[in-house]
């Protein structure tokens, strides 16, 4: 099973919280690989908000033509940090020759464009240079975004921070929000990309959970926007539905959970707003879930939420102090990081309930 | 002795052969008298006896003349193997055999020089059905658990008009963050996900007609079940379409267009709107040919609500004045659209074909959206009258072709935007919950069945030639009949409660299909929850194959 975690804070929070949000839970999860993303940034991205950062793991070969592409369309890079590695012997850990963080400058004739235009750019770019990295497996491109950074790994994710070194604390890697997971994908291939949290336009999702209508997702995301493929993990389904219906369609995120768990037909009946659940049930009756599922999401604006599937089969809690919260698969992995909290404002969500948390850090809960 | 006349008709020429047995008769005349076919009759019969009264044998011969049962040999009032006979015989006496040799099909054609009619289904058995060869194989385990039958609540519902893309829907976002609709959206109903398929009041007799009418009313208001009946080409009774039971009812209409000046006229009286208008273009059990109800058939009544003669009522094989999809879409929709002023959802109804995908195409991608349904008919439904080669040699299987239209939506991302419906010969086995879920997860939104619920009233038709006789107006148990004595034999309170309990027992049979496989809703297009035996039907069908 999965155990999945996230933090957001007033404060930059430096990676090591993450790791220990997840390693109290290692007895729940299997080990197999550490990932996470990294939204509103500190430390040396803290000066660079608004250009892309490009985070991948890559061969020399593939860091090249990457940056061959890059250049090409005009990007010019402002900005390079490359993790130090500590390559110590017995580590468990599938490492990639190249762990690539460069923040680049939008090509010229973009600066002056408007958000919509930079945004396509940049998932264009994404996809061209994951399809140009593909072959050979020359490199894995998982983000291409302001302020965003991403990391995934195979191994011991305990290996994995101590290869990163993400254990000691620094004021040079750091975020306001990071949202974090420990396994690979093992009902399916292990690769990287399927590893949680995924990324996409400014958009963050991770789960915990099977989601049984994986096919019905996918046969209709598939068609619904070029960014919407992979799919190496039933998850993923997830953030595509989430991009969707808050980014395509424009919805309030309230929205989002009557599209994945839609009311049952019996309460939308007695509902003022029936006409409009209506609608939403019918034409986006491919994109409901079904089976267990706690889904952690984070959007553009760094808001950060949580919620379950209607059926609630899979925990989540959140817990929080005046600068922090931190939303958890166990309550253990809070008690690690904010062990001076009082526990009894901690929410456990239920089925029908969205919390969202916002930059205040104010929590909101929303029933559906 | 006579000359033999070999081309006389026997027992032998027949479908069916009587198996009498005279000492066990005692002439009490029920057989012949519930014989609808007029296929036996009383007899005398000439016999010798040879006897011996004295100490000694002392043989003589006596001949008496003995009153029997003996089969009609004509192919007019021949045997149909209904079972009536037996089923009224006190004593055993008498019932139909199966005839291997019959020579039914050429004496009959030799004989009439006229092309063999009849109702029922299609007669040429194939193999296993494709539906046996597919199992629901993924099963809920471990960290997906299975969910219970009893405890949780189900979706049970299909929707019935028209679907929107997602980004065409007009909602907007209101002052509160809530969403609100800035424009009128086409009719969508949520139904059961199975349909009583178009059965006309025509080719059923009253009492059934209003058993299934009585059926589907009691399924809504008393069980909670959103089931809809479909009227079938030729009209609905005044007092039906007058009430507020019309909202369970699916008006149909056909190329014959019976009835439908009735229900024009009944229209400023309606106190509801009908859950939905159905036009046939076709069937799938008779392709490319028009409803066909015999004079017999043209009761009184009949003769009212579809405003005709009692004559043979033939609908033409096409709607005319339909040139194209395109025409079909435009005139005819809009039409009945603008008539209930775009509060009734509005599909069609095809037979399977070959070509089934390029109309689905053509509908799915009109830019109006207005075809509110694509009810897709395969071969092995049942049909009133018709033709016996069309029944058995025209049409195609539903279930390849429905996963079909389905995968042409999924590759243009249109899936359920026109919801697919899908029959012909669902429930065949007895087992609709089984077909119908499988169907389901192959793509279809849902299912409508017709020869079931026939079937469920006490119909002793079967695919193997028994009965078929709707065509006739003899229906020996009063389904398909308007003659009086027959039409009584049916008890339609009885006919509800058979239909109401199977679909009762078909409701908790498809929540112990979804609860293995942990879902909670329809899982419409899941086709990874079902696995083949059979390599060929996993490869046309994109299934896991299993052996
Ligand atoms: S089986 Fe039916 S048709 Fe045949 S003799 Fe008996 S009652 Fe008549
Ligand atoms: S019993 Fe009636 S409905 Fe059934 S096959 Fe015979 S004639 Fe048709």
């Amino acid at each position: 099973m999965c155990r999945i975690g996230a933090i957001k804070s007033l404060n930059y929070v430096h990676p090591c919280q993450a790791l220990k949000l997840m390693q109290s839970q290692q007895k729940g999860h299997d080990n197999s690989g550490f990932a996470m993303v990294m939204h509103d940034l500190g430390g040396i991205f803290e000066a660079y908000k608004d250009m892309p950062t490009l985070s991948m793991a890559c061969t020399d070969e593939g860091v090249k033509i990457a940056e061959d592409i890059l250049h090409e369309a005009g990007f010019q890079r402002v900005m390079q940090w490359v993790p130090e590695t500590s390559d110590q012997p017995g580590l468990d850990i599938i490492a990639m020759p190249n762990y690539v963080f460069e923040t680049f400058d939008y090509p010229r004739q973009y600066r002056n464009a408007d958000q919509k235009a930079k945004e396509d750019l940049l998932v264009d770019m994404r996809l061209i240079l994951r399809k140009a990295l593909e072959k050979d497996e020359l490199g894995f491109v998982y983000s291409f975004w302001p302020d965003v950074i991403t990391l995934k790994e195979i191994g011991d994710p305990r290996d994995i921070g101590t290869y990163f070194n993400l254990w000691e604390p620094d004021k040079n890697f750091t975020a306001r929000v990071i949202t974090a997971q420990c396994r690979q994908n093992t009902n399916y291939d292990i690769v990287r990309y399927a590893a949680h949290p995924f990324f996409l336009q400014g958009y963050t999702a991770l789960a915990n959970g099977e989601n049984t209508f994986y096919l019905k997702n996918v046969e209709f995301q598939r068609k619904l926007h070029r960014g919407y493929i992979g799919f190496e993990s039933d998850s993923q389904c997830f953030l595509y539905s989430l991009h969707y219906v808050h980014h395509e369609l424009g919805w309030p995120l309230s929205y989002f959970k009557h599209v994945i768990t839609p009311l049952p037909f019996e309460d939308i009946e007695h509902r003022e707003d029936k006409e409009q659940l209506l609608a939403i049930r019918q034409s986006l009756a491919h994109l409901e879930i079904n089976g267990p599922n706690t889904i952690i999401g984070v959007l553009p604006d760094n808001t950060m939420f949580t919620c379950c599937d209607a059926k609630k089969l899979r925990p989540v809690v959140v817990g929080r102090t005046e600068d922090t919260v931190v939303i958890s698969s166990e309550v253990c992995g809070i008690n690690e990081i904010l062990p001076d909290r009082d526990w009894e404002t901690d929410i456990y969500p239920h089925e029908r309930e969205v919390v969202a948390i916002d930059n205040n850090l104010e929590v909101q809960r929303w029933r559906q | 002795m006579e000359t033999m006349r070999v081309q006389n008709v026997t027992p032998n020429d027949l479908p069916w052969k009587i198996k009498y047995d005279a000492s066990r008769c005692t002439l009490c005349g029920s057989c012949v008298a519930a014989c609808s076919f007029r296929a036996i009759e009383a007899k005398v019969e000439r016999r010798r006896m040879v006897f011996s009264e004295g100490d000694f044998p002392e043989p003589k011969q006596r001949f008496s003349a003995v009153p029997v049962i003996r089969q009609v040999k004509n192919i007019k009032n021949y045997c149909r193997g209904c079972g009536i006979c037996e089923k009224v015989c006190p004593n055993d006496a008498i019932g139909p055999e199966r005839n291997p040799d019959t020579r039914h099909p050429i004496i009959t054609r030799c004989l009439g020089g006229d092309s063999i009619k009849r109702g029922g289904r299609k007669n040429l058995e194939s193999a296993t059905r494709t539906l046996d060869k597919i199992r629901v194989g993924r099963i809920s385990q471990m960290t997906d658990p299975s969910l219970d039958a009893q405890r949780h609540t189900f979706d049970l519902l299909a929707p019935f008009g028209r679907i929107m893309p997602p980004k065409k829907l007009p909602l907007g976002v209101g002052p509160e963050g809530l969403l609100q609709t800035e424009a009128n959206m086409p009719p969508v109903r949520w139904i059961y996900p199975v349909i009583i398929g178009d059965m006309s009041i025509g080719a059923l007799s009253w009492r059934m007609w209003e058993a299934v009418a009585m059926a589907t009313a009691y399924l809504n208001e008393e069980c909670g079940l959103p089931v809809r009946m479909c009227s079938g080409e030729g009209g609905v009774p005044v007092r039906l379409l007058k009430s507020r039971y019309l909202k369970y009812m699916i008006l149909q209409i056909a190329s014959g267009h019976f009835g439908w000046n009735r229900i024009i006229k009944a229209m400023p009286h309606m106190v509801e709107d009908p859950a939905g208008i159905l036009i046939k273009i076709g069937q799938g059990a008779k392709p490319g040919d028009g409803g066909l109800l015999m004079a017999q058939k043209v009761a009184e009544h009949i003769q009212a609500i579809r405003g005709v003669p009692k004559a043979d009522l033939l609908s033409p094989p096409n709607h005319q004045g339909l040139y194209s999809i395109e025409e079909s879409v435009q005139k005819m929709f809009l039409s009945f659209n603008a008539a209930f002023k775009f509060r009734v959802p509005v599909a069609i109804k095809v037979a399977a074909s070959a070509t089934s995908v390029s109309v689905f195409n053509n509908l799915v991608r009109d830019p109006y959206n207005i075809v509110g349904g694509f009810f897709l008919d395969g071969i092995d439904g049942g049909t009133g009258a018709a033709h016996e080669v069309s029944l058995d040699h025209t049409g195609h299987p539903i279930v390849s072709k429905l996963r079909d239209c389905y995968l042409a939506a999924v590759a243009q991302g249109r899936q359920g935007q026109i919801p697919l419906w899908a029959a012909g010969g669902l429930g065949k086995t007895g087992d609709l919950a089984a077909d119908a879920f499988k169907m389901i997860a192959l793509g279809a939104n849902g299912v409508f069945t017709g020869k079931l619920i026939l079937q469920m009233a006490g119909c002793v038709g079967n695919d193997q030639g028994r009965c078929n006789a709707c065509n006739t107006g003899l229906c020996p148990v009063g389904i398909t009949t308007q003659e009086g004595p027959l039409v009584h034999r049916l008890d339609p309170e009885k006919v509800a409660q058979n239909i109401v309990n199977y679909f009762l027992a078909m409701d908790t049979e498809f929540k112990k299909l979804m609860a293995p496989i942990g879902n909670s809703s329809l899982p419409v297009g899941r086709s990874d929850a079902l696995v083949s035996t059979d390599q060929s039907v996993a490869d046309k069908l994109q299934l896991q194959y299993v052996c």
